[in-house]
């Protein structure tokens, strides 16, 4: 089997404060796919996401990634195969130079020092983020810092990539640029994202989390013209699908 | 909250430092602590009352300095934002201690005032040589390198995350404060009700981000130990480097050699 399956049945997932954030939650992502998860604010996609390598422990539940049960001895694996960008990239840049902070990655895996060069290279250049190699990441912009933490990742090479809103906070240029990059990326993706033009433009499928519960799961172009389920969501169309505001009369 | 930014950015200019490029900074990192570790023992092993033996010492943060190019002015004003709490310590001395331990003309000099100057020369020797480590060395390279030196793995880890914490607090704060000040149209807000709160907040919210990063550094396998790229390896100009400034300090501590050197030189002298 592939490690690049993820499989989640019956996930549920409850806040020390009570707070029900996935209700019952399963799907099943095959090599190669590009899904997204879509949803209101609170609809529980960065708490899904986040059970995905392990950094939350699901109330009840279980999540397989490719043959392999997601358990306390099974994390390391795990997390090698699943890499996560976090919402953040500020939370996860943390060494004194962005070179150790994509090399912080590799050097757990237990590389040798010549492979973490390479691999960081690599990564750094993949991102066009080369020249940045040796600067501090808070003296970086918030879209090189989104490509740093994207490397640091990449530079794990792991098998399926995990985005909680990766084009959150960037300019037009740095968001295609960031589109761009992660078409490139062939294994399996899941994004979190409110992006839902990117959503249309990168992902085959979408999955619709409302209130902790999958209330689709399909094609994102077909979900994408269900109104009343996106309205349901208190979702709306991608901007690219809805009218020209200027030819409809501002009626808008 | 100027204040706290502008306080954030020195220290992060300190840590920079490390990335010069020096016959200082080439060293291994074992080597700078050790030596560090030998210069603070030696200065700090000087009784109270002693002064004239303290300050050949000197020669250690003045040729270190030079040899990696840091910035002297930027490291005295370190060292003088610290003389506050120093002075705290030993401002009692003079106080307790009212013992005349010698007479300049007619002025009785005590034994608390020539302890107060004492601690003062050795903070400032110690602190220095602190600083002068971390601007050679970088924090991180310190840590790892206590750990090679066989510290319990437990306490450098410790260290480099109340290292990286630091930002972090300091981040959140310069935060917390800024919206406070932009409320407060220039006067003090609600005062001391609402600072209590605010102090609460910037608790929890550092905890949270704490929170975040510790996940962020899980989710790319890190198990309790920060690995470094490169290794130095302790070679030969290590060796001399640390056998130098030990024999140095050991010398400077054992044998007064400003006394000698003074007796020397005016020996000659009717």
């Amino acid at each position: 089997m592939s490690h690049h399956i993820v499989e989640v049945k019956n996930l549920q997932h409850t806040y020390p404060d009570g707070t029900i954030a996935i209700k019952d939650v399963s799907f099943r992502i095959t090599h190669g796919e590009s899904v997204a998860i879509i949803g209101a604010n609170g609809a529980g996609k960065s708490t899904l996401v986040q059970h995905l390598n392990g950094c939350l422990e699901a109330s009840s539940g279980q999540i397989r990634i490719g043959d392999t049960l997601l358990s306390k001895g099974t994390l390391p694996d795990i997390r090698r195969t699943v890499g996560m960008v976090f919402q953040q990239p500020d939370d996860q840049l943390f060494m004194p130079t962005v070179f150790e902070d994509v090399a912080f990655g590799p050097l757990n895996l237990g590389l040798t020092s010549d492979e973490v060069v390479l691999r960081v290279h690599d990564a750094l250049d993949r991102v066009g983020a080369g020249h940045l190699s040796a600067k501090p990441p808070y003296h970086l912009s918030g879209g090189e810092k989104k490509r740093v933490a994207i490397a640091s990742v990449l530079a794990m090479s792991p098998d399926i990539l995990v985005m909680d809103e990766p084009t959150s906070g960037l300019d037009p240029f740095a968001r295609r640029q960031l589109m761009a990059l992660l078409r490139e990326f062939h294994h399996t993706k899941i994004f979190t994202s409110h992006d839902l033009d990117m959503v249309l433009d990168l992902c085959q499928r979408t999955i619709v989390l409302h209130e902790g519960l999958i209330m689709a799961d399909g094609p994102t172009g077909e979900i994408f013209l269900n109104d009343a389920l996106l309205a349901a969501c208190r979702l709306e169309k991608p901007f690219s699908m809805q009218g020209c505001p200027v030819c409809a009369g501002g009626n808008r | 909250m100027i204040s706290i930014n502008a306080a954030v950015i020195d220290l992060k200019r300190l840590e920079l430092l490390a990335d010069l490029d020096s016959p200082v900074h080439r060293l291994d990192a074992r080597a700078k602590v050790l030596v560090t570790l030998v210069f603070i023992i030696s200065v700090a092993s000087f009784g109270r009352y002693e002064l004239a033996r303290l300050l050949p010492f000197f020669i250690f943060p003045i040729v270190m300095v030079a040899l990696a190019n840091l910035p002297p002015l930027y490291l005295i004003r370190k060292i003088l934002l610290i003389c506050p709490v120093i002075l705290m310590i030993g401002m009692f001395n003079p106080v307790f201690d009212r013992a005349a331990l010698f007479q300049i003309g007619q002025a009785e000099i005590s034994g608390g005032w020539i302890s107060l100057a004492s601690l003062c020369i050795r903070s400032t020797l110690t602190i220095g040589a602190a600083f002068i480590l971390v601007g050679t060395t970088g924090f991180t390279a310190v840590c790892q390198a206590l750990e090679r030196l066989g510290v319990p793995q437990v306490f450098s880890v410790q260290l480099l995350f109340l290292h990286r914490y630091i930002f972090v607090l300091a981040d959140e704060t310069a935060r917390v404060s800024r919206a406070r000040e932009l409320r407060s149209c220039g006067r003090k807000g609600l005062g001391t009700v609402s600072f209590g709160s605010l102090a609460g907040h910037l608790l929890l919210r550092t905890w949270q981000r704490a929170e975040r990063i510790h996940t962020a550094m899980q989710a790319r396998g890190f198990i309790g130990r920060f690995h470094a790229h490169r290794y130095g390896c302790f070679g030969r100009s290590e060796l001399c480097f640390v056998a130098g400034w030990t024999l140095l300090c050991l010398s400077l501590r054992m044998f007064d050699i400003s006394t000698v050197l003074g007796s020397t030189l005016t020996g000659g002298l009717p």
